[in-house]
């Protein structure tokens, strides 16, 4: 018996994002407490690294190694890609904030470049174990970060119920895969699906009805990860209670690993029962954007109303999966990154317009934002009346493609509920911009950035209205990171 | 004709950039500087606008100043522009009105200077794009965004319950536009991958798919307009924003929706909107007749006009549904007249409110002995409001009357109380306001209208009268469209 080593030119990046996890740990050891800025340092040039990496290492076509464990296709480098630019931005937008509350240590950094490692692995996965490896990675982490303010009440109560739930959605899901494996008796992804076909095909009821039992656990599990209703509990209290910094990773670039997650998983893992899951999805959508957006029309508090916008936003998401097509898949990778880069703008913002000692949280922080600083209410007001899908911003282009697939596939009442409550969702946001432009400010303390965040910031809010106005670019890398992939 | 030259592009980015330039100048230290600037970029815009008119062919029936380039690939959008003329003469309205808004707010506003005249510029732009897109992605994009800086107008210069005012705006609008956008992709879907509107004008389409997409856009354009039952944000929105607002509201954003009807509703599903013309021409009455009587008893001065508005844009629907030459043509002048004198009203109550900071009628009495010159103006344009014969107002309702009479004479006797109704509660206030004696110290202390005043209503007054007498240059560049339009309509498409 031979033992040939596996090809490791395709999980490049990975390791090396692991080694340099372990230098950030150890240099921020040496370094000790004069020279925190070396882990942030080290942590960005990881992230670059990474990108450089995945750059060069660009391939056409899919490579398995690992045994089949481990993928790299076309879609994998997108979403890793664009995961590395959003952990990056992450990081350049909380450094200020987590300084003054005393999180900026080495463990602010490895926690965050774990998780990054995790969300890479579920992208990457193409067998059930490392898929679940990947995310418990992921998960473990955020549930630390969460923590990361031991003397905060809010924060600890955040992370046992963050910890709990999550706990039992992995539970749901390990058992729905362990259901799977009972019913075709392989757990590599492409297998799986060959298997299921047989199924279908040679009709063998019993082995099928297991199998649907599986995928609704399957469900569950996934749409406790993207906070999507009824599985959506405890995103409203993570993010009131997280740290605004973590909220802000918890929120972005995780839900790019989560659609990963869900294409693995659903499409090329289920597909041949889309029929089946396509019914729990549409429930899920249309749930999460009644709870979604009618909760958060009575929040004032901004994380917690984000909280909910982010589960309406996952509603309508996950329409574009519904309709079980390419042309659906890519509308919905392009509604994930849209949604991703604005929800990075406004948490930057609200971190932006804290500073020590105080938490930028209630609605009413934003009130006469447009007295105080004209540019960067003109920023939120951007970022706003995308989230809002008003056009000419690029919100609009995410609504409007996800919707063009479900119309496409036939669900003409599932779009007009859509856009009847994106209309309600349009109130909440609107009282955002009413409060920066109509009202007059409560405080005068001057919003002083660092250079670089202020450049961000200002990059990110343009970014909404640029890619608003010519989409073209974004939407293609989404169509043919799909297309060549499925 | 379509040179090379892209002037409709010119003609919706200049006023943009110009906005974007007038945001620049920063906060109210730079104040004189953004209110010269805006002049000269509204200015700009309307002798760009100019060679629209010179360069335009009133006997081509097809699209003319055509400008085509791919957009967004991945769904087949185009940046398709294009007029023809129905479209032209609104966008020469609306460039022809930015100039007077901007004057009129010169020195009313005075806080936020330059974001006021920042947010008109950019939505005349947005304006005109709405009137010359091609392409219903890129008519939606400019339909939606030009709620943005009215939004912002009502609710940072508005009065007191500009809130309320703003947020109902925009909330309203938004509904309605939703479900057009539902109607488009769906028509995305049936013409096999075009959001082309031309495409969508020959698409055929059976009566039932019409028939909903008929009442998607319904709702999108009669909010607009506004329709009876749906007009219930306009007093609202009129009475809490400033006085440029309540202009460009009146004279340019209510277009819109009329504008919709004839380029969505009437072409693209003809044998629908023939099937329910009985219901929009019944909803056009009730808003001509019941919302004239409701201005009549109303005690705020823009709330009167507001419902005034309401009134004589349901002449502009009852036009459209007639289906014959005089209803369509007579709706275009009435929309184009209408144009000039809500702008005139608003502008007249603007003048007051201005020295007394009232618009109650109560608060007023005997104000032409005080003001003289002012009450000529508002004479000549509460009688234009009546439709007195001479002005603009009349030629527009009496084509429509005309047009109603072919079809139906009672559709012909009930719009034409109008003449009695808006006769009634247009100079009942403008009795109540301007003649008698001289009613409060307040009254007594009034000004009359300084020069700038004095030339934004000569220039008005001047529209007005031309139009009413020699209406035919605005006529004639729309025969050809309109004929075009209603053998379509009558073709159908089943």
């Amino acid at each position: 018996m031979n033992f040939l080593p596996p090809d490791l030119a395709p999980a490049y990046p990975e390791i090396f994002l692991l080694v340099m996890v372990c230098v950030v740990l150890l240099a921020d050891l040496v370094a000790g407490e004069k020279r925190r800025y070396l882990a942030y340092l080290l942590a960005q040039a990881a992230l670059f690294g990474c990108a450089l990496i995945t750059f060069v290492t660009l391939a056409p076509g899919t490579t398995y190694t690992f045994s089949g464990m481990f993928v790299d296709d076309a879609m994998a480098d997108t979403l890793k890609l664009l995961t590395y630019v959003t952990v990056s931005m992450v990081l350049v937008y909380s450094r200020d904030y987590i300084a003054v509350r005393g999180m900026f240590n080495g463990e602010f950094f490895s926690l965050t470049l774990f998780a990054t490692l995790g969300m890479m692995v579920m992208i990457s996965a193409s067998h059930f174990l490392t898929l679940y490896l990947g995310l418990e990675l992921l998960s473990l982490s955020l549930y630390a970060m969460v923590a990361l303010r031991r003397d905060s009440v809010v924060a600890t109560e955040a992370a046992m119920k963050y910890f709990v739930l999550g706990a039992l959605a992995s539970g749901f899901l390990l058992y729905g895969m362990s259901m799977v494996y009972g019913a075709t008796g392989v757990l590599n992804i492409a297998q799986v699906a060959e298997v299921i076909q047989k199924v279908i095909q040679g009709g063998v009821i019993d082995d099928y009805a297991i199998l649907v039992v599986g995928l609704v656990f399957i469900v569950a599990g996934i749409s406790f990860k993207l906070s999507a209703a009824p599985f959506h509990m405890w995103a409203p209290d993570v993010y009131q209670g997280a740290p605004t910094a973590v909220v802000l990773f918890i929120g972005s670039a995780p839900k790019l690993a989560a659609f990963g997650f869900v294409m693995r998983l659903l499409v090329e893992g289920m597909g041949s029962m889309a029929a089946d899951w396509q019914g729990m999805l549409i429930i899920l959508a249309v749930m999460s954007m009644i709870i979604g957006n009618l909760a958060a029309i009575a929040q004032t508090n901004i994380k917690r109303m984000l909280a909910y916008s982010t589960i309406s936003h996952m509603g309508f998401m996950l329409l574009g999966i519904v309709s079980a097509d390419g042309n659906g898949y890519s509308s919905s990778m392009f509604y994930m990154v849209v949604y991703v880069l604005m929800t990075l703008g406004i948490f930057g913002m609200i971190m932006l317009l804290s500073r020590e000692g105080f938490e930028a949280e209630k609605i009413d922080d934003f009130k006469g934002l447009n007295r105080r600083n004209p540019w960067y209410a003109f920023i939120t007001l951007l970022l706003m009346f995308s989230l809002a899908g008003v056009p000419p911003l690029v919100g609009f282009y995410a609504k409007l493609s996800v919707l063009q697939a479900v119309l496409n596939a036939g669900y003409i009442w599932l779009a007009v509920v859509a856009v009847l409550f994106s209309l309600v969702g349009a109130f909440y946001y609107l009282r955002i911009i009413k409060l920066m432009y109509f009202d007059e400010p409560e405080s005068d303390a001057p919003i002083l950035p660092p250079g670089d965040v202020k450049l961000l910031i200002s990059a990110n809010g343009l970014a909404v209205l640029a890619f608003g106005l010519f989409p073209q670019a974004l939407m293609a890398l989404c169509a043919y990171a799909i297309q060549q992939s499925i | 004709m379509s040179s090379g030259f892209p002037l409709l592009s010119l003609i919706i980015w200049l006023p943009i950039l110009a906005g974007i330039a007038v945001l620049a100048t920063g906060g109210d230290r730079n104040a004189q500087l953004a209110r010269y600037l805006a002049l000269a970029g509204s200015m700009a815009g309307l002798l760009v606008a100019l060679p629209l008119y010179g360069g335009f062919d009133p006997l081509l029936g097809t699209m003319q100043f055509v400008e085509l380039h791919p957009w967004i690939e991945r769904f087949n959008i185009h940046y398709h522009l294009g007029v023809d003329g129905i479209a032209m003469p609104l966008i020469l309205l609306n460039c022809f009105t930015t100039p007077l808004v901007v004057i009129a707010g010169w020195q009313v506003i005075s806080n936020r200077v330059s974001q006021y005249m920042g947010a008109l510029l950019i939505m005349s732009g947005i304006v005109n794009g709405v009137f010359s897109s091609l392409d219903a992605i890129l008519f939606y994009v400019f339909w939606e965004a030009s709620l943005i800086p009215m939004f912002l107008i009502i609710g940072v210069w508005g009065g007191p319950n500009r809130v309320y005012a703003a947020i109902k705006f925009f909330l309203y609008t938004l509904l309605g536009s939703l479900l057009m956008l539902v109607a488009f992709i769906y028509l995305y879907t049936t013409s096999g991958g075009s959001f082309s509107i031309l495409d969508y004008h020959k698409l055929p389409l059976p009566l039932a798919p019409q028939i909903l997409i008929f009442v998607a856009f319904l709702l999108a354009f009669a909010v607009k307009v506004p329709m009876w039952p749906v007009h219930t944000w306009l007093p609202d929105a009129h009475v809490e924003a400033p006085t440029g607002g309540s202009v460009v509201l009146a004279a340019i954003l209510l277009k819109l929706g009329g504008y919709g009807f004839l380029r969505f509703s009437l072409p693209i599903v003809p044998d629908a909107s023939q099937y329910l013309s009985g219901m929009m021409i019944t909803l056009s009455l009730v808003a001509v007749v019941y919302i004239g009587l409701v201005a009549l008893v109303q005690a705020d001065m823009k709330k009167l006009i507001a419902y005034s508005s309401v009134s004589h844009m349901g002449f502009v629907t009852l036009g459209f549904f007639l289906f014959n030459a005089y209803g369509v043509e007579g709706a275009m002048v009435q929309m184009i007249s209408h144009g000039f004198i809500s702008a005139a009203m608003f502008l007249c109550v603007g003048v007051m409110y201005d020295r007394l900071h009232s618009r109650q009628i109560a608060d007023y009495g005997g104000v032409a002995n005080k003001m003289p010159v002012f009450a000529a103006f508002f004479m000549l344009f509460a009688m234009a409001n009546s439709g007195l014969p001479g002005t603009s107002g009349f030629v527009g309702e009496f084509m429509v009357i005309m047009g109603a009479m072919q079809v139906n004479f009672w559709y012909a006797f009930l719009a034409a109380t109008t003449l009695i109704f808006g006769a009634a509660y247009t100079l009942w206030m403008y009795k109540r306001v301007v003649f008698g004696a001289v009613a409060n110290p307040a009254v007594e202390a009034l000004q009359d209208i300084n020069r700038r005043e004095i030339l934004i209503l000569a220039i008005l007054a001047a529209a007005v009268l031309w139009m009413g007498v020699y209406p035919l240059p605005l006529t004639e560049v729309m025969h050809t469209t309109v004929d075009e339009l209603l053998a379509h309509v009558a073709r159908g498409k089943l």
